[in-house]
């Protein structure tokens, strides 16, 4: 006799549940007290939860019943889905791969000084430079070379993709405060979720073949920064400013281009510099659902107990964001011209 | 009589959700706090008509939030007027289009700021030439306009600093500059030397003053600083709480103050220095003239003329044509503001 079987008699509810004992198969708990001989002795007072009620009413769904429903929803819905997000994101499956393979081929004496220019024009700084040349030597030198370019290849497209779609999304949300009060609730729940549960859903609709899983995963993840940071720089533009402009009777479009993007500028800088940063923590995760990179082989050590190949990999990793964090912020300093003095 | 360069007329603003609503009250008499207690709106303006002329300095004067910005910013409509008519050489500036709109902004009226609101990321020069680049002329004439003007305000040899890099003073130059470029007929000026130190402040007064005397500018000054109206002033108006308490020629209000707010004003004024004898002469008759001014000349002047002696009368002279004399005994009334008013009355 179960604790709840009095409330469904009190209200008259003992015909709608059903006297059967429920078809579905017995849960484990069940199966190991029926083996060891003994009845399952109620507790005192037991949570009303749907198994416990289950036991006295069985017309009443058990919590397994739950997850199996939201498992066959989603199974449901999956070719539908599939069939539009697939051609959609295809592109950034073919980017990914072609950016892996274009990393991997390009010959390290010509990829490293290509990425020491790049470090040179992005800073402006001599020691940022030979920083960047100093940390790829040394990965270079224990054989990690070709991981680390695959983890920076995938940052590169990742943080291209969300600045090309974040910074129209935020420009777009500082024109409107409806949109911005309908865009920044999702903007939270994407950078409060957990980095795992992203990719659950993402497993489920894609192949963990397909490089656009952990491409989207990142993406979606990295993306908020740059949409959030435009958004703000381009409200937090001087007001005097942008009087000026309409004074002097600019349209749109000008006072876009000509005032408020540049002196946002700065901010949205801040915004791909933590872009990239959120990339690179993302890539490394996304190595569960096959990323390639670095995070591979943290994975192995912490799979194989290797710890020797977990913190070579950890230290590249922290090598590489330090790399990214100071040439993206000096280039950041670089175009914040309200502080200058030259 | 030619018609003014700016005219305005029954023009009401009224802050907030419901301005419309309850323009009916501020029509019926409603003063600005009672409108705020009673109703939660700011009176921004209260019924302005003022005619502004062309090639004049028309100065608005008024304590802090007494509405002058936002009258300014009526005429090129950067805030919209809950009611009123806003006439821009004879053109209804309420009728126009955004389009009309933007190229009345662009080739009638340029503003200079208290702040001075200069593009940061972009040189001097090109900041003085953004006007004509937003009217889309080339680079090259934008650099040469710019070039020209910058010139003008003496900032040659700065083209290319940033902003940042220069002064308040040279930072309002630029702002100047950058109005002139525009080549427009009607400047505005919202409190454009407030926020630079009385040296300097002086030194842009005259080059304003110099400025005018050559390109006959329409310009609406706005500033709280008396002296600063005084000196720059062919027509001043005086606001409170958003309504218009006084307007006139500067010397008329300073000797006829209608009002105990522009009393309260004009007491504190040297004025000595800022009464010319013009404003305190009577007509011609026959007495002692003890000797000759010139109708312009300051009664400071006259003072050190005279030598401090009250007793003597002397004949006033406009380009060497008598037009009037004065009396020691009136230039002495008219420094104490109370007696020129009824010595005024009396005349
Ligand atoms: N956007 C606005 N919304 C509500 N009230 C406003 C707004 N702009 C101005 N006001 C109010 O209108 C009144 C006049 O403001 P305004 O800025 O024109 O004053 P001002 O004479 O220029 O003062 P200041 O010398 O401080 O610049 C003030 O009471 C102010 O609070
Ligand atoms: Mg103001």
């Amino acid at each position: 006799m179960a604790f709840y079987d009095g409330l469904f008699n009190a209200f008259g509810l003992k015909e709608w549940c059903g006297e059967a004992a429920s078809s579905a198969p017995m849960s484990m708990a069940e199966l190991l007290a029926k083996s060891s001989g003994k009845e399952t002795k109620g507790e005192f007072f037991p949570f009303p939860s749907l198994d416990n009620l289950n036991e006295s009413c069985p017309g009443i769904i058990q919590s397994r019943d739950v997850t199996k429903g939201i498992e066959n929803g989603f199974l449901a819905a999956k070719p539908g889905l599939k069939a539009v997000l697939d051609p959609i994101t295809q592109p950034l499956s073919w980017l990914l791969d072609g950016a892996l393979w274009l990393f991997a081929t390009t010959p390290w004496f010509i990829m490293v000084p290509i990425l020491v220019l790049v470090s040179w024009f992005a800073s402006r700084s001599k020691q940022v430079t030979s920083f960047v040349f100093a940390s790829i030597m040394m990965m270079g030198l224990v054989d990690h070379y070709d991981v680390a370019m695959q983890t920076l290849s995938i940052i590169f497209v990742c943080t291209t993709i969300s600045v090309l779609f974040g910074v129209p999304v935020g420009i777009a949300m500082s024109k409107s405060d409806r949109l911005q009060k309908s865009v920044v609730p999702f903007l939270d729940l994407l950078q409060t979720l957990p980095t795992f549960v992203y990719l659950i859903p993402l497993i489920f609709l894609f192949s963990v073949t397909e490089s656009k899983l952990y491409g989207i995963a990142i993406i979606l993840y990295a993306i908020v920064p740059v949409i959030r940071l435009t958004d703000l720089g381009i409200r937090l533009v001087d007001k005097d400013v942008i009087e000026a402009a309409d004074a002097f009777g600019m349209n749109d479009h000008q006072k876009l281009m000509r005032v408020q993007l540049p002196l946002a500028l700065p901010n949205i800088m801040a915004g791909v510099n933590q872009t990239i940063m959120m990339s690179l923590a993302m890539v490394v995760i996304a190595s569960l659902v096959s990323a390639p990179g670095l995070g591979v082989n943290v994975l192995r050590g912490i799979r194989n107990l290797e710890l020797g190949v977990g913190i070579v990999a950890g230290i590249g990793i922290v090598l590489l964001a330090v790399i990214l964090d100071r040439v993206s912020k000096a280039a950041l300093k670089r175009v914040d011209m309200t502080d200058v003095k030259h | 009589m030619v018609e003014p360069m700016v005219r305005m007329r029954g023009l009401y603003k009224i802050f907030g959700a419901r301005g419309k609503d309850v323009l009916h009250h501020v029509q019926g008499g409603m003063g600005k706090e009672e409108l705020l207690a009673r109703h939660g709106h700011v009176l921004g303006l209260n019924n302005i008509n003022v005619d502004m002329q062309a090639g004049e300095i028309t100065v608005v004067m008024g304590l802090s939030g007494s509405g002058k910005s936002t009258l300014i910013r009526h005429l090129n409509r950067l805030i919209e007027p809950t009611v009123g008519e806003i006439v821009v050489q004879g053109e209804d500036v309420m009728g126009l289009s955004e389009n009309g709109l933007r190229k009345a902004r662009q080739e009638k009226m340029s503003m200079v700021f208290q702040k001075f609101a200069l593009l940061p990321h972009k040189t001097i020069l090109k900041n003085a030439g953004m006007p004509l680049s937003v009217r889309g002329h080339d680079e090259a004439t934008c650099d040469k306009e710019a070039t020209k003007w910058l010139d003008r305000v003496g900032l040659s040899g700065y083209e290319n600093h940033y902003p940042a890099q220069l002064s308040g003073g040279m930072q309002q130059r630029v702002g100047i500059a950058r109005a002139l470029t525009a080549n427009t007929d009607i400047m505005l000026m919202d409190e454009a030397f407030s926020a630079l130190d009385p040296l300097i402040r002086t030194d842009m007064q005259n080059l304003l003053l110099e400025l005018q005397k050559e390109l006959h500018k329409t310009i609406i000054f706005i500033t709280h600083d008396l002296d600063e109206a005084l000196k720059l002033a062919d027509h001043l108006v005086i606001l409170k709480d958003g309504a218009v308490v006084q307007q006139g020629e500067p010397q008329g209000i300073l000797l006829n103050p209608c009002d105990p707010y522009i009393e309260d004003f004009v007491s504190d004024i040297n004025r000595a220095r800022v009464l010319r004898v013009r404003s305190v002469m009577s007509a011609v008759s026959e007495a002692d003239i003890a000797g000759e001014v010139d109708a312009d000349k300051s009664l400071e002047d006259l003072i050190t003329l005279s030598d401090g002696d009250t007793n003597h009368i002397y004949r006033v002279t406009d380009n060497g044509e008598t037009v009037g004399q004065i009396d020691m005994k009136d230039l002495v009334r008219a420094l104490v503001p109370r007696a020129s008013s009824s010595a005024s009355a009396a005349r």
